[in-house]
């Protein structure tokens, strides 16, 4: 390990042994400890770092919240919205605001830092042994949300992890279960108060029941400086529906890990992604889709932006185990760069061992098409907003899938401001 | 309106105008005929500013004012106006949102104001009318599944919203039935006046029965080697083009 992720290692330990214990997450985070003790933080020789160098994170002296600060409920609103105020669940710098939230259903979220016992699948599916930043969310963790959606609930929960401090690092950790039968959605959303570097390392945990259907949305928006490693883990059961929605609209260094596991027969997943980079921006995106059992369906979509001198990787693996026959899944990544010194790494890759399956795979890396170009300019439309047009055109099938119109058009209009203010369409 | 002189463009390395002379009066209509492959959409693409295409010699007025400085843009607040031989498809950007920006950008240039959602879509419904074209179009993506005949209607469509005075139409008419056709026509004489101009390319003589045109040339290797009257578009339908390149050979 190089010195620079040594020391990066030890600043975090030492963070965590101020932690205060007590409470339902002491387990898990004696277990994030010895995991992350154990692999420290990881170097590019790991396969599944080689695109992406942990360097710069490594190199900031994060703390932790320091106070209790206090924010105005119309700033939130202004960097969450459309503010689901239903089911809305506050964060700032990691630690509860309670005096944000909506009106949520005292049993469909909890803060786990109240818990009296930690929810069933806590740690059971996001592996810290194998995962260094899920091992550090681990030791580190703080607070965050267990949601338990039993019933036909229309309504979104939105839970908003809102950084505002210079150099303050979060560990957020989420766990959503549902009852079988079950159907909702849960909106994920990392947001800056502010301009101020900060650094999130979120951890979901997902449990889809029989026949529940959900969507999870993972909204990363937060300021040009800041820092973010997110990974969901997910398992779903028989003729269990989930849909992940991973959007990633911000920051400068950006890493996603989504592990769906297909656990039950005619258990479906569908995981849309859409992320754009401007400046020197990095966003990695692995994926890993797990077939167990027969009759399984999967199907991805991650589209890239990728402008000025941003650097997108991704990573998109299945595994389809020898039981899982009739397995059909499909991945699809296509990208558009913007610029010349904008640049993309992705990859399949395919584990197939069952032999009556339907997997198909594809990665494109474009341009904006002259033509399209031409012909928006030749009805008046000026070359920045025809540019701009495409763009948000290429995009618009991900927003689209959205699970609700409102979030479509609020993140429409992120994605559009985030690439003018860029110059990444000039 | 619209002045011509010895255009010569090329696409890569290849010269495909030779020397292009034309001179379009206001409320004229005029006709291109000629082969495949004889420069018309070039002519077009030229008219429109089509980056593919480099003017290496010659000169184009419009209004008196050098077409060739102006950007695409430009160009179509300006008053030109494009109907595509083949109309881009383009995801994810919904019809009506296009239209309305296009219409709204046109409309600052002239300095009106914009239209608002509500005046937009009565204005639109009325213009599809004239198009006969099934509403849900303008909810999908622009021209994304549109069949042959429904991007046509489109185009026009978009021409009707616009009000171009100067439009070139680049075979509007190929692949429409015959019922579409006459549809298409219609909607192209409701902008004919007298202060509006139109070039209009085409294979068939069929459609300038419809659309009479005041001159007809035939291009032929990038240059036009013969100009009359709508007759002439007769006179080839009966004897091809053979006729007329013998008929200008030395
Ligand atoms: N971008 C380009 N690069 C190279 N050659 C081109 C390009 N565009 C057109 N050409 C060539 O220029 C010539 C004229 O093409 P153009 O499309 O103007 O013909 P046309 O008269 O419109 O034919 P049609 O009746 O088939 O539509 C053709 O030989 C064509 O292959
Ligand atoms: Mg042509």
């Amino acid at each position: 390990m190089s010195q620079v992720l040594e020391q990066g290692r030890d600043r975090f330990l030492a963070l965590a042994a101020r932690v205060p214990g007590g409470g339902a997450l002491d387990a898990l985070r004696a277990e994030g400890v010895a995991a992350f003790t154990a692999q420290g933080l990881p170097g590019t020789r790991l396969e599944e770092w080689r695109y992406t160098n942990v360097a710069p994170l490594a190199a900031i002296e994060w703390s932790d919240a320091a106070e209790h600060l206090s924010v105005a409920r119309s700033a939130l609103e202004a960097v969450a919205s459309p503010v689901f105020a239903c089911g809305l669940e506050v964060f700032v710098d990691g630690v509860h605001h309670a005096e944000l939230d909506g009106t949520q259903r005292a049993d469909q979220v909890q803060e786990l830092a109240d818990a009296a016992t930690a929810p069933a699948a806590l740690a059971t599916l996001a592996d810290a042994k194998r995962h260094p930043f899920v091992a550090l969310n681990g030791a580190l963790t703080r607070d965050g949300a267990a949601v338990s959606l039993d019933g036909d609930d229309q309504r979104a929960v939105h839970l908003v992890f809102a950084e505002a401090s210079a150099d303050v690092a979060s560990h957020p950790r989420v766990v959503i279960e549902t009852a079988p039968g079950a159907r909702g959605t849960v909106i994920v959303d990392h947001v800056s108060l502010g301009l101020a570097r900060h650094y999130s390392n979120a951890v979901i945990e997902v449990r889809v029941a029989e026949n529940a259907s959900l969507d999870v949305v993972v909204l990363q928006r937060t300021n040009d400086a800041s820092f973010h490693t997110g990974h969901l883990a997910a398992r779903v059961e028989r003729n269990g529906r989930l849909r992940t929605h991973t959007l990633s609209l911000g920051g400068c260094f950006v890493r996603n890990d989504l592990e769906v596991t297909l656990a039950g027969e005619g258990a479906e997943c569908v995981m849309n992604g859409l992320y754009l980079g401007t400046g020197d921006q990095l966003i990695d995106n692995h994926t890993w889709v797990d077939h167990a059992v027969p009759h399984g369906r999967s199907e991805e979509l991650y589209k890239g932006v990728l402008g000025g001198r941003s650097k997108g990787v991704f990573r998109g693996r299945v595994m389809v185990r020898p039981d899982a026959q009739k397995t059909d899944a499909r991945q699809s990544n296509p990208n558009l760069l913007l610029a010349d010194g904008a640049e993309i790494d992705t990859k399949p890759q395919l584990e197939i061992y069952a032999d009556d399956v339907k997997c198909s795979h594809g990665s494109t890396i474009g341009r904006l098409d002259p033509e399209s170009l031409f012909y928006l300019r030749s009805r008046g439309i000026g070359v920045e907003a025809a540019r701009l047009l495409l763009t948000r055109g290429f995009a618009a099938e991900v927003l689209n899938a959205l699970p609700e119109p409102a979030l479509a058009e609020t993140l429409g209009a992120v994605f559009a401001d985030r690439l003018e203010r860029s110059g990444g369409v000039a | 309106m619209l002045e011509i002189k010895n255009l010569h463009a090329t696409a890569g390395d290849a010269e495909i105008l030779k020397g292009i002379d034309l001179s379009i009066g206001a409320g004229e209509v005029h006709a291109i005929m000629g082969p495949n492959g004889s420069g018309k959409s070039t002519l077009a693409g030229v008219l429109a500013g089509r980056p593919a295409f480099a003017v290496t010699e010659g000169s184009i007025r419009y209004k008196g004012e050098d077409l060739l400085e102006l950007e695409p843009e430009k160009r179509a607040l300006a008053g030109i106006f494009l109907a595509f031989q083949y109309p881009v498809e383009i995801p994810g950007v919904t019809n009506n949102y296009f239209l309305k920006a296009s219409l709204n950008a046109i409309r600052t240039a002239r300095g009106e104001e914009e239209v608002d959602a509500m005046d937009f879509l009565t204005l639109v419904k009325e213009k599809m009318k004239i198009v006969e074209m099934p509403q849900d179009l303008m909810g999908r993506s622009i021209n994304e599944g549109f069949s042959g005949g429904e991007k046509k209607r489109n185009e026009i469509l978009q021409m009707l919203l616009l009000e171009p005075s100067f439009m070139v139409l680049d075979e509007t008419d190929s692949g429409l039935d015959i019922d579409a056709l006459r549809v298409v026509a219609n909607g192209v004489n409701h902008l004919r006046g007298p202060e509006r101009s139109m070039l209009v390319i085409t294979h068939y003589q069929r459609l300038l029965d419809y659309i009479v045109p005041d001159v007809v040339h035939v291009l032929s290797e990038g240059r036009i080697v013969r100009s009359g009257g709508k007759e002439l578009a007769h006179e080839l339908e009966e004897k091809g083009y053979g006729w007329i390149e013998g008929a200008s050979a030395p």
